[in-house]
Order: C-alpha cells, then sequence, then structure tokens
C-alpha cells in the first residue's frame, strides 16, 4: 500500500529526513517512535504534502502511484490521511460546511455522486456515534475553542468521515487523558479493516497499549535505525532511546 | 477652480460656477429649508473645493480627479428617472421588506409603500421638506458638516431630493425598510442625494440602504444620509454596495444619539469603483450605544476608503467598530478610526478594530487609528492587522481533499464572517453570505445585480 524508498527531506536547507525506508501493507498497524526531533513529524507532513518541506530525494508510492508530486488534496483523494499534531482552528468555517465540501470532493474524485444534505447529516451521525464525539463539536467552526483531546477527537471524526485507505495519526495521544485517549483508541480500532492501515507517530508506549501495533519503527536521526514487533515498545519504555542512540552512534 | 465639469450645456464650467448659474433653478424647485442653508455651504465650497489628499480626513483618497471631466450634472429629474418601472421588477422571496426606490438622487414617484405602521412617514425630501417645514427646521442640516467638510458642503448646495424616514415616539416597524438605490443614465452623469431618517423616542427600525448602477456609464455619487435617534430609539441601519468600476461614490452618514439609544451601522462593500465612506456616530445622550461595522471585499483597482468618527461627547457611553477587508489584485483601501473622548465622557468604552486581508503583493491597505482622549477614567482599544492567508489553516483544508481555489473561497469567507455575523435581521444575514460566498467565487453579477432583490440588470460588460 505504501512504499517509501530512501526519502530524504529538508527545510531550509537543514535536511531532516537522511533516507527513510518503510512498506506498510494492507491490514496493518505501524508505530512509529523516536526521540524528540528525530524528524517523525517531518515524516507524517512529507507523506500528506506540506510544501514547507522540500524532497530532495526518494520515492514514495502510495498504491503504486508516486505521490510526491501530487498536490495534498489529491493525496487525501487518494485515500491518504493525516491527523494532524496541532489541529488547526478555523474560526467561521463549519465543521458540517467542511466535512461535506472535504467529503464530497473526495467522492468527486471517486466519480461518486455528491451526498446530499440529509444524506451527509445522517453518514455524520453514524459516524459521530462510532468515534462518541460530543455532538454540539459540530454545530461550531473547525476546531474553534476545542479543548485538546476535542481537537485530536474530532480528527478521528474526519478520519470516520472520510474512511481513508491509509491513515497517519502524528501524536494523536500528546495531551490527552486517559478517558480521551480511550476514546481516540476505540475509533482507531473500530475504524480498522483489512484493507485499510494505520500508521502511528507517538513518543510514548502508553497509546500503544490500546491499539497493538503489527511493527514498531524506531526513528532517529532521519532514518529508521531499528525494527520489531510491538514487544519493541515496551523495552523503549523501560530503557528509554538512550541505548538506540548509543547503538546507533556505535555503527 | 479646479474641479471642472464639461458637457453641461456644452461648456466647461467649476462646481462652484455650475452652482451659481443654476442655483435659481434650483431654488425654485425647491423648499425653504433646503434654500437655507445653500448659502453657507456654497461659502463653505468656494473655500475647502473637493478635498484633495492635503485635507488630513481626505489623506488616502485623494478625491479631485473623480470629481471633474465629461458628466451630465443631475440638475433636475430626467425623464430616466421617472419612467423605469419596468426595471423594477423586484422579486423578494426571501425577504419581506417596505421597498421604496431612488435614482440618481430622485425619489421615485410611484414608490408603493402599503402598510406602514401608523404615524410612519416615508418619503421624498423634496415633498417633505415642502409640506412640513418645521419638521424639517428642526432636524435639517443639523448633524451634517456642511461648514468644513468640502464634499458635505457640495451636498448640501445642490441637495434637491432623497429620502425621508420619521419613525415617530414608540412605535417598531417589524418589517426592514429597504430603499434601493439606483444609478443609470444614457451619459455619464454626477448627481447628489440627501437623505433623512429621524427616529423618535423609543422607536426602532431597520433601514438597508442598497446601492446599485444599473447602466454601463460613468457616475459620481454624493450622497449624505443624516440621521436624528432620540432617546431609547434603536436603529440598524446597512448599506450594501454593488457599483461597477466606473462609478465613485461618496457617502456621509451622520448619526447624532441620545440617551440608551442603539445604532448599528454596516457598510458592506461589495463591489465599487472608489468608494469613501463618511460614517459618523455622535454619542450625544448617555449610555447611547454605538456601533460601526464594516466589510470591504475589493480586486481589479477598486478603491475603498472608510472613514470613521465615533465621538463620545459624553459620560458612559459604548462604541464598537469592526471594519475588515478582503483585497485582491492591485485594489487599495484606508481605514481611519477616529474616536473622540471629549472631557466629560468619564466611563466611555470604545473598541475599535481594522482587519485586512491581502491576496496579492500589489494589493494595498492604509488603517490608521485615530484617538483622542480628554477624559480619564475610559476604556479605549485599538488594533489593526494586515494578514495573508493562514498558510497552515489552508494545508489543513487541503490534507481534507479541498482544493487551493476552493479552500481559499473558504477561508476568505471565515475571515469575512466575523463582520456578517453582526447583521441581525436573519434573512438579511443569510443573503449576505450567500452573496459574499458568490463574489468569492466569482458567480456574482458584480456589476448589476441587485442582491437583495434580485434585481436583474443587463449584463452587458463587467468593466
Amino acid at each position: 500500500m505504501l512504499s517509501i524508498k530512501n526519502l530524504h527531506a529538508k527545510i531550509e536547507d537543514k535536511e531532516i529526513l537522511r533516507g527513510i525506508d518503510l512498506n506498510v501493507k494492507p491490514g496493518e498497524v505501524h508505530a512509529i517512535m523516536g526521540p524528540n526531533g528525530s524528524g517523525k513529524s517531518t515524516l507524517a507532513s512529507v507523506l500528506a504534502g506540506n510544501e514547507m518541506f522540500e524532497v530532495s530525494e526518494g520515492e514514495v508510492l502510495f498504491n503504486d502511484k508516486d505521490i510526491l508530486d501530487m498536490a495534498p488534496e489529491d493525496r487525501a483523494r487518494e485515500g491518504l490521511f493525516l491527523s494532524f499534531q496541532y489541529p488547526v482552528e478555523i474560526p467561521g468555517v463549519s465543521m458540517v460546511n467542511f466535512l461535506r465540501t472535504s467529503l464530497n470532493e473526495l467522492r468527486k474524485y471517486r466519480r461518486e455522486k455528491p451526498f446530499s444534505a440529509s444524506e451527509f447529516l445522517k453518514i455524520m451521525r453514524e459516524k459521530k456515534n462510532l468515534v462518541e464525539i460530543d455532538s454540539n463539536l459540530t454545530n461550531r467552526s473547525v476546531n474553534e475553542g476545542f479543548s485538546g483531546g476535542e481537537k485530536k477527537k474530532n480528527e478521528i471524526f474526519q478520519m470516520a468521515m472520510l474512511e481513508p485507505k491509509l491513515s497517519i495519526l502524528d501524536e494523536t495521544d500528546s495531551g490527552l487523558d486517559i478517558d480521551a485517549l480511550r476514546v481516540v483508541a476505540n475509533g482507531v480500532n473500530k475504524l480498522k479493516r483489512p484493507d485499510n492501515a494505520t500508521v502511528l507517530i507517538t513518543h510514548y508506549q502508553r497509546l500503544l497499549e490500546y491499539i497493538v501495533p503489527d511493527y514498531v519503527h524506531v526513528l532517529y536521526h532521519g532514518r529508521i535505525v531499528k525494527t520489531g514487533g510491538k514487544e519493541l515498545a515496551h523495552e523503549l519504555e523501560a530503557n528509554g532511546y538512550d541505548w538506540i542512540k548509543k547503538e546507533f552512534e556505535d555503527q | 477652480m479646479d474641479n471642472v465639469i464639461k458637457n453641461i450645456i456644452g461648456k466647461d464650467i467649476s462646481i462652484g460656477e455650475l452652482f451659481e448659474e443654476y442655483r435659481s433653478q434650483i431654488e425654485e424647485h425647491s423648499s425653504e429649508v433646503l434654500n437655507s442653508f445653500r448659502g453657507e455651504a456654497f461659502d463653505t465650497f468656494q473655500e475647502t473645493g473637493i478635498p484633495s489628499n492635503k485635507v488630513e480626513n481626505y489623506k488616502y483618497t485623494n478625491l479631485q480627479p473623480f470629481f471633474k471631466g465629461d458628466f451630465k450634472f443631475s440638475i433636475a429629474p430626467g425623464k430616466s428617472e421617472q419612467n423605469v418601472e419596468d426595471v423594477f421588477s423586484c422579486d423578494v422571496d426571501t425577504l419581506d421588506t417596505y421597498t421604496l426606490y431612488v435614482v440618481n438622487g430622485w425619489y421615485y414617484p410611484l414608490n408603493d409603500l402599503e402598510g406602514l405602521p401608523a404615524g410612519v412617514r416615508i418619503g421624498s425630501l423634496a415633498q417633505l421638506s415642502k409640506d412640513d417645514p418645521a419638521f424639517f427646521k428642526k432636524y435639517y442640516g443639523k448633524r451634517v458638516p456642511y461648514l468644513s467638510d468640502g464634499i458635505a458642503a457640495m451636498n448640501t448646495m445642490f441637495a434637491q431630493d432623497g429620502f425621508v424616514i420619521h419613525i415617530p415616539k414608540g412605535v417598531v416597524v417589524e418589517k426592514p425598510i429597504q430603499i434601493v438605490n439606483i444609478l443609470m443614465s444614457e451619459e455619464s452623469l454626477m448627481a447628489t442625494q440627501r437623505n433623512l431618517i429621524v427616529m423618535e423616542e423609543n422607536s426602532e427600525a431597520k433601514v438597508m440602504v442598497c446601492d446599485h448602477t444599473l447602466s454601463t456609464d460613468k457616475f459620481v455619487m454624493n450622497s449624505v444620509t443624516e440621521g436624528h435617534i432620540a432617546r431609547d430609539a434603536r436603529l440598524d441601519f446597512y448599506n450594501l454596495q454593488n457599483q461597477h468600476n466606473a462609478t465613485t461614490q461618496v457617502a456621509g452618514f451622520y448619526f447624532e444619539q441620545h440617551e440608551n439609544s442603539l445604532v448599528s451601522t454596516n457598510n458592506l462593500t461589495l463591489h465599487a469603483g472608489v468608494a469613501r465612506n463618511n460614517i459618523e456616530l455622535k454619542l450625544a445622550g448617555e449610555h447611547a450605544e454605538g456601533r460601526a461595522y464594516g466589510l470591504y471585499l475589493l480586486d481589479k483597482n477598486q478603491h475603498v476608503d472608510n472613514f470613521s468618527y465615533i465621538d463620545h461627547a459624553v459620560a458612559e457611553c459604548f462604541s464598537d467598530e469592526l471594519f475588515k477587508g478582503v483585497l485582491d489584485d492591485y485594489s487599495t483601501g484606508a481605514f481611519t478610526g477616529k474616536i473622540m473622548v471629549r472631557p466629560d465622557a468619564q466611563k466611555t468604552n470604545a473598541y475599535q478594530s481594522n482587519n485586512n486581508l491581502l491576496l496579492t503583493n500589489d494589493a494595498k491597505i492604509n488603517t490608521k487609528p485615530q484617538l483622542e482622549i480628554y477624559a480619564d477614567d475610559v476604556k479605549c482599544s485599538h488594533g489593526a492587522t494586515v494578514g495573508q492567508l493562514d498558510e497552515d489553516a489552508m494545508f489543513y483544508l487541503r490534507t481534507r481533499g479541498i482544493n487551493k481555489e476552493e479552500a481559499t473561497i473558504l477561508l476568505m469567507y471565515a475571515f469575512a464572517y466575523e463582520v456578517i455575523e453582526k447583521i441581525k435581521v436573519k434573512p438579511l444575514r443569510e443573503q449576505i453570505r450567500g452573496l459574499v460566498e458568490q463574489r468569492f467565487r466569482g458567480e456574482l453579477d458584480k456589476c448589476h445585480s441587485c442582491v437583495v432583490c434580485g434585481q436583474k440588470g443587463t449584463e452587458i460588460t463587467c468593466l
């Protein structure tokens, strides 16, 4: 589904990703962990198409299509979804208008009929129940005045609405209390299907108690330096990142 | 004289000379009250002339070049002003209003205003000033700075007609009163319009003025609206401007508010050539509340200058101002927010904000807060911002499959929303909301359609 080969990316001449290789197959859950500044969020941004970063080398195939030259909106239409670490507040744009525009853009791309207002509202109700989002939130402007937890839940709600093939969740667990974390994790688990995949980007192992990954990768200095099963996350939780750093420097 | 008008009776003539030549004709057709102001106004105008950018209050808009050239000057109502029924196919579906028309500054004689609440007078300035001189003596010209401002002086010299709204004590007019101002001519035209709004104690009204151009000729409009708002009265005033690029409009709104009155003005410039709004609220009675809002959406070479002046003349008053602009292409704009807090105006609360979104590097805005505070126990705040579209929000929307153009429209709309939200009349708010969106999508027939009443124009050219 996703194949990343030797991906290099920089911002203002500062290289942040220095050769990432990663393969994600349908039905899989991958966790990308790593210390602060290792390039985790940059990887998420680059995959979603943030123009602040310049890709200097490498290849990213998503469902066999090269997405690096695609605009962010086209990547989304192809089925890529990024849950933001810091979802943006957009006062004046209503959640309903935003989501309906978004969903219908995706449908248009797939040559499907746009949803009517009533069809849309029905789907919205179903998905709201699925991810346990407070129904008042959808009456407001996008993320405006939402608490940290509400913003993260709203990301998962959008994911439920858009039904992406690949979801990249960037630090979705950060700043969440245990209840919000449970709601977010349940949402992700309920949305899991044999034909979609999830990449979790996280600093802590906490989220992985709720969403069990098939693979855990450690990102350090812009490269994946270690890959293992879910037990690797426990090891990191117990021992921190220092041993990884040391291993890396010894090489 | 600097400002010369050419084609009137086929010769070059300055505005001052024009007045002298036609003064007797104007006075013959006008009421005594209106005539009694012309002399002093003319003396003022001879000194000031049309304001250039050397006049401090007109620093960002030199009006002189726009008031000269090849124009017919509208001295008396012409044929077109009296024979326009076929254009008035106003198709009001969602908005139930009392609607009246003013054409080139002249009150349309066939206005039909059935069902007005008892005692409410809406009519022609020319007529009412003859019918009720005592009423006019009490209010006319009392708030208009015709002794200092060249444009107000010129307006007062030539003033003959426009609309009058008089709401008597305690009367609440539920339905909005809509004035459709139309400019239409077969040649370039310079016109004058003078309006008077009098709201007596504890009365209430919603007034919306829509400005349109229905022919592609070049227009210059000098319009003055004077309002006297008595204690406990409430006025919601909207001005929706939708004129083509070859229009210059200087519109003065001079409102005086008494104790515990509430005035809210909202100047929405959807399309214009050169527009200058002078918006003055004088808070002359304690606990008066004045709100001045505005939205301007500009592109190409349009220019809009909003000059607001909130005069806190007495204590315990409240004012709030919010003006927002979206400027595209090489359009230019200006905002001046003058707030005067006079020495006795303790416990004043005055807030002001002007925010601008520049979509290109060529668009330009001048914004100037101008606070003069002579009392010590006051709360005043002001803020001005000039910025571009929020890149983070743009990226966020795009990652949800929304393309750049659509995201831009959503964000521009979001920016404008705060002003639209201030519109209290819900159907009007909905209409304007839709209209602003159309405007951003480039779907609005900018030149001609009357957006509120659904008036369709001829789609000749968008200049």
